[in-house]
């Protein structure tokens, strides 16, 4: 199957989606598809083999924060001219109301299309505006995606339709085979996310922090991310401070080996998250894991079977959990197993099939993707060429 | 002379966004059809892999005659039956498989284990379908209702669209081999 992926992020940048589309297409290639990705990037940036260079990105303010997008002319002929060379089965775009490469990739193409919608962002002022445009370009899309079923609610609330749910997916064996490292265990709990972005819920992690200590001697934190590491540490007493250790960035295979070697793994986030990716992969290194109670955290988690669950942005409950699973080998070791037992389905070979699910029940009974030339005035009058 | 032009530039305004909205038109349309084929492929597909299984011999005898009834009534049903006869289907593969004994037996019987793996998929994919049809009868439905569409009869002869309601719930059992 010829495949067509569509990537709104610049490729230049790491994030969620840009990682998971590089994980489909490897896994889409390995199975023997033909997969091309459109991404917007660095002329000079090293690509893969499989990544078409859509331009570089222009950084504008949207939505309450700076972000990198494609617009204009030269993106939309380079979305025009990846359709017509690609000549692909199916195309997948993700992120389609993002006004980016996906919502022009959406105008600019027919046949069958799948969108995937991994942000449960509320809707915007922006698309309240920009609805009568966006309506005949996202109802050409045949099938879409959902991360999770608190994405999909969103998705209904806001644009209607349906959508059928498939996680984001994680390379199980990656992270279940990594070594763990002799200087990261022995009482130790992870958090890995950026320091400085409150979202992430190193705050309350801070806040519960003096109480983990008091209780568990010779527990440590260990912090993988990037940010301010002397602000993180202001609010507590000096000398547990040095019990906090912050490792800045890892490379994937440190991270792996860090969930490895955790006795404890805490995500205290506060909001603003659609799947937890870092869960699963929390779960697949054998990890116990300790959450926040956010809607999808709780699905991801299994409703609190997969992993504890404690009160979003409660201090004092996190603090009393963490000492509780602390405390307590049993119960590690029980929920490290349920975790990796029902980690499985997020693994890429569950994931990957279900997508290519999609991919069939689209494409079967409908026509190739080709450029819809009836966007343009020519084609109005019967004039465009074919 | 400039009342003339103005009159002239309105008409060709109206006449793009009227041809305009046919194309939108047209081409939800043919999502839709496409969709439909989609479904009932899948709907087809589900219950061949239905009936091979009820008459296979793998099964007990009464499991092989509820489920092969029910396949058969399904494949044979009419348009306007369709809808109640693959939902009685998703009843009968619910009661057949409801336990894991019942799938082992299947598969280790010769040739189950492809049997049971189209099964897994067919029942996955038909409520996949399905989303995917009943969202596109949505979008066409919603332009329809546009004044601007019933007054101009753009939608032509094309009938109003209808969704394809069903019980499409697959057994659990089934659902666990192929992921959530």
């Amino acid at each position: 199957m010829r495949i067509g992926i569509v990537c709104p992020y610049s490729w230049d940048v790491p994030g969620g989606v840009q990682f998971h589309i590089r994980d489909l297409a490897e896994h889409l290639i390995r199975l023997g598809h033909e997969v091309s990705v459109l991404a917007p990037a660095d002329d000079e940036t090293p690509l893969p083999p499989f990544v078409v260079s859509a331009g570089r990105a222009v950084p504008v303010p949207y939505n309450g924060s700076v972000a990198r997008l494609n617009f204009g002319f030269l993106s939309a002929a380079r979305v025009r001219r990846w359709l017509h060379d690609g000549d692909f089965d199916v195309i997948h775009i993700h992120e389609p109301t993002s006004p980016s490469l996906g919502l022009l990739t959406c105008w600019a193409a027919q046949g069958p299309i799948v969108a995937t919608f991994h942000t449960s962002n509320p809707r915007s002022r922006a698309m309240i505006a920009a609805y009568p445009i966006l309506q005949p370009a996202l109802e050409k899309i045949s099938a879409r995606i959902a991360v999770s079923e608190y994405a999909r609610r969103t998705l209904v609330e806001h644009l209607g339709g349906d959508a059928v749910v498939i996680p984001n997916g994680v390379d199980v064996d990656f992270f279940a085979r990594a070594e763990p490292k002799q200087e990261w265990q022995g009482g130790t709990i992870g958090f890995i996310g950026r320091i400085d972005e409150p979202r992430k819920g190193l705050p309350v992690l801070m806040r519960a922090l003096p109480k983990i200590f008091a209780e568990c001697p010779g527990t440590r934190l260990l912090v993988a991310g990037r940010g301010d590491e002397e602000e993180a540490v202001a609010g507590l007493p000096r000398e547990m401070r040095e019990r906090v250790e912050f490792l800045g960035m890892v490379s994937d295979e440190d991270k792996a080996r860090l969930l490895r070697s955790v006795d404890v793994y805490v995500a205290p986030n506060t909001g603003g998250e659609s799947f937890g990716i870092i869960l699963v992969e929390a779960m697949s290194a054998g990890a116990p894991v300790l959450a926040s109670d956010l809607d999808a955290f709780a699905q991801v988690l299994d409703q609190g079977s997969a992993g504890e669950l404690f009160a979003n942005e409660d201090a004092d409950a996190l603090a009393a959990a963490a000492v509780r699973l602390l405390g307590d080998q049993d119960l590690r070791t029980g929920l490290s197993e349920r975790g990796s037992a029902h980690v499985r389905r997020f693994d890429w070979s569950h994931v990957g099939a279900d997508i290519l699910a999609v991919y069939e029940t689209v494409t079967a009974g409908a026509a190739s993707v080709a450029a819809d030339e009836r966007s343009g005035l020519r084609a109005r009058f019967g004039l465009a060429r074919d | 002379m400039t009342t003339l032009i103005w009159i002239v530039a309105a008409l060709v305004v109206i006449g793009v966004y009227l041809s305009w909205t046919a194309g939108r038109l047209d081409r939800l349309h043919s999502r839709i059809d496409a969709a439909r084929a989609a479904l009932d492929a899948q709907l087809l597909r589900r219950a061949s892999v239905a009936q091979e299984l009820g008459t296979a011999g793998v099964l007990d005898p009464a499991a092989s005659i509820v489920l092969y009834q029910a396949a058969h009534a399904a494949r044979q049903a009419e348009e306007e039956h369709r809808e109640v006869a693959e939902s009685e289907l998703s009843q009968a593969l619910r009661a057949v498989f409801a336990e894991v004994p019942q799938v082992e037996a299947v598969r280790e019987a010769p040739g189950g284990e492809e049997s049971l793996t189209e099964l897994s998929e067919a029942v996955r994919r038909v409520p996949m379908a399905r989303r995917f049809h009943n969202d596109a009868v949505r979008a066409a439905r919603a332009v329809r209702k546009h004044r601007v569409v019933r007054w101009f009869r753009l939608a032509g002869h094309a009938p109003f669209p209808m969704a394809f309601e069903m019980d499409d719930e697959p057994p659990a059992v089934l659902e666990a081999r192929t992921g959530p």
